[in-house]
């Protein structure tokens, strides 16, 4: 799933000032999940801007609320023509996706990021979450015992650990497992060491040039190759 | 023939001593020159460090072109932080162009431990990707397999880090970049000698020089930090004590004093092929070093 963290409310502020009408926008899928602008986190947010706009007495916002099912789904965007109407701009907390879609399908009205979109994770425990996946269009986790190098390492390199491990631990962050130590203790485990005794040329970023374009459309008639 | 000066030493079984010199965060290069002339005639090289711990400064390359300039032999450390693939293979070139026939193929340090750490890291390679790619060049091809029009030759190294608490990847990459064409290692700072002899142990099945790195520690406070700050250093609770011992004012000494011990002892013992001193700041006094260590004159 994707993973984010609300902006801080000031930076909000900032970033609704020139707008009289808000409607603030969740999202119910990942960002329900991770805390960051479900329908809980829009109910939240729309408090707290009201009670921040009553402190300055800087008043003349109005604002609604809403959270639709998914942000980054043409379906689902169609629901909101009525409400857009209404409002001078959305206050989206949805990921970066959600914001770009709305955007496109609402071309007249200004679509303001609630969130920073930070990386597609897992919940670790309970409001711990770890990036697990960079996207790279290319995956190798079967070279590295299911662990992602490219994600989990720093430096993201491919050929084993650098020096600066300790403990166990990253040189760039002392609570962060080091990849190559996981991945070196896993391969031993299943008795693959011999995947990392291998060399590992470097990676191909023609692999997922920016920004990629999947075509998935189901060929008529051909059962379900998806071609 | 061989690709350097150094090569021809690697070749000599003599036991090697190499240095490094830390060029300076600005333009004023007078301080980075004199230490080269300080060095250049007692010692089989010098490497010039890369923006070492990911702090920003004058380049290595500049660096080895001054040790040339002044008629010494240079070691190009190059890391893959912050250059991708065509700048790697663009500096090897100027390198190579320029006369410095030595190369030691780094990782680099992560960007988080810098005084630039909101910066883009790079590692597009890493350092057995980076020991591969020179001999993909040498070969007479860049590594998207164009010609080449003028072949480089390098003498390459690669560090590796006998005393890292969890040995066995270190081993891995180790063996990866031998294959890759890895020379000579200059080992990551030495404080416990026994680390020494059980990786010399594994690396002497293999046909390459290693130098033990040896860091000269100015205090305990520096021992510390460097064990906290440092990637790829672990300094022994037992060096540290002996640092503490120390009076005040004469922590550099103690350190002196300890790296001399450390170096005589692997000479003595033929431990490993030679050393690399790491004085960290203190270039001036690696030729107290050398004497000391009855290292004099051995190295014109």
């Amino acid at each position: 799933m994707i993973v984010a963290q609300q902006k801080p409310l000031e930076e909000i502020g900032r970033m609704i000032a020139p707008y009289e009408r808000v409607l603030v926008l969740g999202c119910g899928t990942c960002m329900t999940v991770c805390d960051a602008g479900g329908e809980r986190e829009v109910s939240f947010l729309h408090s707290a801007l009201r009670l921040a706009e009553a402190k300055s007495g800087n008043g003349g916002h109005t604002f609604s609320e809403y959270t639709l099912k998914r942000q980054c789904d043409p379906e689902f965007l169609d629901l909101l023509v009525d409400k857009v109407e209404d409002v001078d701009a959305i206050l989206s907390l949805g990921c970066g996706i959600g914001v770009q879609a709305l955007a496109e399908r609402f071309p007249d009205t200004p679509v303001l990021p609630g969130v920073n979109t930070c990386f597609m994770g897992m919940a670790k425990e309970w409001g711990i979450w770890d990036e697990r996946c960079a996207a790279c269009g290319d995956c190798r986790l079967e070279e590295t015992a299911g662990i992602c190098p490219i994600t989990r390492c720093t430096k993201g390199i491919l050929n084993g650990p650098c020096a600066g491990t300790k403990n166990g631990k990253c040189e760039a962050n002392k609570d962060m497992d080091c990849a190559w130590i996981l991945i070196y203790k896993r391969l031993e485990r299943l008795g693959q060491l011999e995947k990392m005794r291998r060399y590992y040329p470097p990676r191909n970023f023609r692999a997922i040039p920016r920004p990629k374009r999947i075509v998935s459309k189901p060929s008529i008639g051909v059962g379900e190759d998806n071609g | 023939m061989a690709n350097s000066l150094f090569e021809e030493k690697l070749c000599s079984n003599r036991f090697l001593v190499t240095t490094e010199v830390g060029p300076p965060k600005g333009a004023d290069i007078s301080e980075m020159v004199h230490h080269i002339d300080l060095l250049k005639n007692k010692v089989d090289a010098i490497n010039v460090t890369d923006h070492q711990s990911s702090v920003m400064r004058f380049p290595s390359l500049g660096g080895c072109l001054s040790v040339k300039e002044r008629g010494g032999e240079p070691i190009l450390q190059v890391t893959c932080r912050d250059r991708n693939r065509l700048a790697l293979q663009a500096d090897l070139l100027l390198a190579y162009s320029r006369g410095i026939g030595n190369v030691l193929c780094l990782t680099g340090d992560s960007i988080d431990v810098g005084d630039h750490n909101e910066a883009k890291p790079v590692f597009d390679m890493d350092s057995v990707q980076l020991l591969k790619m020179i001999k993909t060049m040498e070969s007479g091809t860049d590594i998207a397999g164009n010609d080449l029009k003028g072949t480089p030759k390098f003498c390459v190294g690669a560090s590796v880090h006998p005393e890292a608490d969890i040995i066995e990847p270190q081993l891995v990459k180790f063996d990866k970049k031998v294959a890759a064409g890895a020379q000579f290692f200059q080992t990551q700072g030495i404080f416990d000698l026994g680390s020494l002899r059980r990786f010399m142990q594994y690396a002497s099945q293999f046909d390459v020089k290693i130098l033990a790195g040896i860091i000269v520690m100015a205090s305990a406070r520096m021992a510390r930090y460097m064990n906290d700050n440092v990637p790829g250093i672990i300094v022994s609770q037992a060096i540290i004590d002996e640092l503490s011992t120390a009076e005040k004012g004469k922590g550099l000494q103690k350190g002196i004093e300890i790296a001399v011990r450390l170096i005589k002892t692997i000479k003595e013992e033929n431990l490993c092929h030679g050393v690399h001193i790491m004085a960290v700041g203190n270039e001036a006094i690696v030729p107290d070093i050398l004497e000391a260590a009855e290292l004099v004159g051995a190295y014109p």
